[in-house]
């Protein structure tokens, strides 16, 4: 099922994107109000829904937008959003997935910005976000399960080592995700040298 | 005024690379000790609600800032400015990528990318596990402070992911449903 959702390359044109702008602004909107934490979390979500459910997009394609999104100035939800949009429906596709992704956030804390006080000493609301936190490390987890099989599937050892050093240096190390992205662009780069080299060819 | 927070918004978005925390620093320059427009006792209750809450904490700041000091409008032109910066990078960046994505020099480079990015996400996953089961991170906790209701929430969950591809949207609001239920009882 997974090759059959990579495989399918959808376009706006198709009669099943008849109503992707509406869906764009639902998905969106629902991962937004729901994500708690920092911007990986989102990201999480956004493969799940938009790779596993909806099959828009590709897993290299979420792992990209996703690098790109946490290299650029700014909250990594909207990014990837404008990322995304743009891939769907152009500009007018940022500018609806964008919207989709502000709207909760903007509309809670108005409201909470109103009676805040009694919402910081609400001890039930306290639980719940508590509690919450579980439920949002299960779908990171499922998320990281699918993407990590993936990359031991391609065999390549350069890959798989990366991969677990990257977590070692960050889970344990703090070392900044834009140090490793950035290290891994460069060994990106050498590995292309190295391969043209071989083959004999020129950039 | 309005002008000069919406400037200052586009600052913070301008600068904060990396998200989420590196936008903090930032936003309490602009706010607390340039323009003087928050207390910083008020500054760290917005930072709790940003974290309380969900979306992206600097849209939250600018959200609460704005609609504290002119309302709705307020709060819809700071998101602006917020957004603005981000919006136009990413967007030049997301034409240069589908433009260049299938060239196998690009691939390649790429291809030693996406290992790292499964990594970045597998550790954002850790601190938040370790937050909702030992209420710490990883690097000073013990085993006999786990909250059992929260790892069973997660086993549970998971499991319902795994094994039934349940909606990651049900497991997040059922875990705070179940939760705070349990933590009722018990």
């Amino acid at each position: 099922m997974e090759q059959n959702v990579t495989k399918q390359s959808m376009h706006p044109s198709d009669p099943q994107h008849k109503h992707v702008l509406w869906q764009l602004f639902k998905a969106t909107f629902f991962l937004s109000a729901f994500t708690f934490g920092g911007g990986f979390v989102i990201v999480s979500l956004m493969k799940k829904k938009f790779v596993e459910e909806l099959g828009w997009l590709t897993e290299d394609e979420m792992l990209d937008i996703t690098a790109i999104a946490q290299s650029s100035p700014g909250p990594i939800p909207i990014n990837a959003s404008v990322i995304l949009g743009y891939r769907m429906k152009g500009l007018l596709g940022s500018l609806i997935a964008v919207l989709g992704t502000s709207l909760p956030p903007m509309v809670i804390i108005s409201v909470i910005s109103v009676f805040y006080q009694q919402f910081r000493e609400n001890a039930v609301i306290a639980t719940a976000l508590q509690v919450m936190r579980a439920g949002v490390a299960a779908v990171i987890f499922d998320v990281v399960l699918n993407l990590a099989k993936n990359v031991c599937k391609t065999k390549r050892y350069i890959y798989i080592g990366l991969m677990i050093i990257a977590f070692v240096l960050t889970c344990f190390f703090k070392v900044s995700a834009m140090l490793i992205i950035l290290s891994c662009v460069a060994i990106g780069i050498i590995d292309l040298i190295v391969h043209l080299k071989k083959k004999g060819e020129t950039v | 005024m309005i002008f000069k927070l919406f400037l200052s918004f586009i600052q913070v978005g301008l600068f904060s690379v990396g998200g989420g925390y590196a936008a903090i620093p930032l936003i309490q320059q602009q706010i607390v000790e340039v323009h003087k427009l928050m207390t910083m006792a008020e500054f760290t209750d917005l930072i709790t609600i940003a974290e309380m809450t969900p979306g992206p904490i600097s849209i939250n700041s600018a959200t609460f800032v704005g609609t504290r000091l002119a309302g709705v409008f307020g709060s819809i032109v700071c998101t602006l400015g917020v957004i603005l910066p981000s919006f136009c990078i990413c967007l030049a960046l997301a034409y240069f990528y589908y433009k260049y994505r299938n060239f196998s020099g690009v691939q390649t480079i790429l291809s030693a990318l996406r290992p790292a990015v499964v990594a970045l996400i597998a550790s954002a996953g850790i601190s938040i596990l370790m937050l909702g089961l030992f209420g710490t991170d990883h690097n000073n906790f013990a085993f006999s402070d786990i909250r059992v209701i929260e790892a069973l929430l997660f086993i549970g969950g998971l499991f319902l992911l795994r094994k039934y591809k349940v909606n990651a949207i049900a497991i997040i609001f059922g875990s705070g449903v179940i939760g705070t239920i349990l933590y009722a009882i018990f």
